[in-house]
């Protein structure tokens, strides 16, 4: 395959079939493996359209500096295209992210400016806020409320979900900023009757909910619940195990928040089976494994990995 | 009386501290009105007058209830109730 610059070699992933881990012939599983766009993620597919948007609306022009919260992968995305149309980015995250996020974001020029660890990423977006609000040159994106995030998914990953398993029954994804489950889901239960849309999210140390309050809590202003089929809670120490078994079992080398999908799809692939029902399950593999060897995530017990793990924003 | 139910640091001042405490009742909405017999305050925080409130999440056995029945999802003897703070990601 031949594109004439990097990011038109956004998307067109391949969805490639667990036969190990599928329970039987019948009930299948199936990994869109979105570590393939150029910066290693999923998140490259909303980045490059909330930018092209903001280009269109005459927001952004070369000189103007983007600021986005965010945990890591949409900051990494950014920065990549804000380095190549001559943008500056500012990027909050979270303390507690893993150290390879951060040198990647440097690397293509970002600045971050840290927001602490206690209340995860609500504090980035917080602290966003807050910024967008005293530099009022600077175009924040914000992820979280941005309808291109979520349509970079209705347009692109859910087609070619679509394209590649026509027979689909189930789409499977993490739950962050809830684009990838809105924009696919969207798109899937327009042109499949019945089929289940099914959010994995997080399950992280006590840490992350250190609110104050529980009227700080954060639901993005994409999430609409009537997309879902349903939506599962997953551990670390399951989000683990099964980023584990994705990598001794079938090869594939993936982020943890993989695993926290996988389990979610397990979870569903059983129900069929003991419903005696066929079942063909995709599901997202968001990134790969490189930018989390240093949280030990892969090496010792799964206690050991579990509690080094412990407080760390790991999707 | 053997529904055990995950409190959030948060909301830990309604159950001295407690990480779990158990409760009873054939629906979720009965669960927390009987915690709220020995926690007083507790059921406020999760609930008002239009159900469960917008910033908190309960999952049943990992399932988000919301998806199951809300306040009238049915419980019973064994399971797990999580209550955690809505928050973002990405």
């Amino acid at each position: 395959m031949r594109f004439d610059s990097l990011l038109d070699s956004l998307g067109r992933t391949p969805l490639v079939g667990l036969p190990r881990l599928s329970p039987s012939p019948e009930v299948r599983l199936w990994a869109k493996l979105e570590d393939r766009n150029p910066t290693g993620s999923v998140k490259d597919r909303p980045a490059f359209w909330m930018i092209a948007k903001a280009e269109k609306e005459g927001l952004l022009a070369p000189g103007r500096t983007i600021l986005e919260p965010t945990s890591g992968n949409t900051g990494i995305s950014l920065a990549m295209v804000a380095r190549l149309r001559g943008y500056a980015i500012v990027c909050v995250m979270p303390e507690n992210t893993s150290a390879e996020r951060r040198q990647l974001l440097e690397m293509w020029g970002a600045r971050i400016i840290y927001s602490p660890a206690a209340g995860g990423s609500n504090e980035a977006v917080r602290v966003a806020k807050r910024l967008a609000e005293e530099n009022p040159d600077w175009v924040m994106l914000y992820q979280y409320g941005n309808e291109a995030n979520a349509r970079a998914h209705y347009e692109t990953t859910g087609p070619e979900v679509l394209e590649d398993l026509p027979s689909i029954t189930h789409f499977v994804a993490g739950l962050g900023t809830t684009g990838t489950l809105m924009g696919v889901g969207r798109y899937l239960r327009e042109q499949v009757p019945g089929v289940a849309v099914v959010a994995a999210e997080p399950r992280y140390g006590e840490l992350v909910y250190g609110l104050r309050n529980i009227d700080e809590g954060f639901v993005p202003e994409l999430y609409d619940e009537s997309v879902l089929t349903t939506r599962y809670s997953v551990t670390s120490a399951d989000a683990l195990r099964r980023t584990r078994e994705l990598l001794t079992q079938e090869g594939i080398f993936a982020g943890i928040s993989t695993g926290c999908a996988l389990h979610a799809a397990l979870g569903m692939a059983n129900k069929a089976v003991k419903a005696g029902e066929r079942a063909d399950i995709a599901f997202i593999v968001a990134d790969g494994g490189w930018k989390y060897l240093s949280t030990g995530a892969y090496g010792g017990t799964l206690e050991e990995a579990e509690e080094r793990l412990e407080g760390q924003l790991w999707a | 009386m053997a529904i055990e139910v995950r409190i959030p640091t948060i909301l830990r001042n309604y159950t001295d501290g407690a990480k779990a405490v158990e409760g009873g009742g054939a629906t979720l909405d009965q669960l927390f009105a009987d915690l709220e017999s020995r926690h007083p305050g507790l059921r406020g925080r999760l609930v008002d007058e239009k159900g469960l409130r917008r910033f908190v999440n309960v999952y049943l056995n990992d399932e988000d209830v919301r998806f199951l029945g809300g306040l009238e999802t049915k419980v019973s003897d064994g399971d797990t109730v999580t209550v955690l703070p809505a928050v973002a990601g990405g």
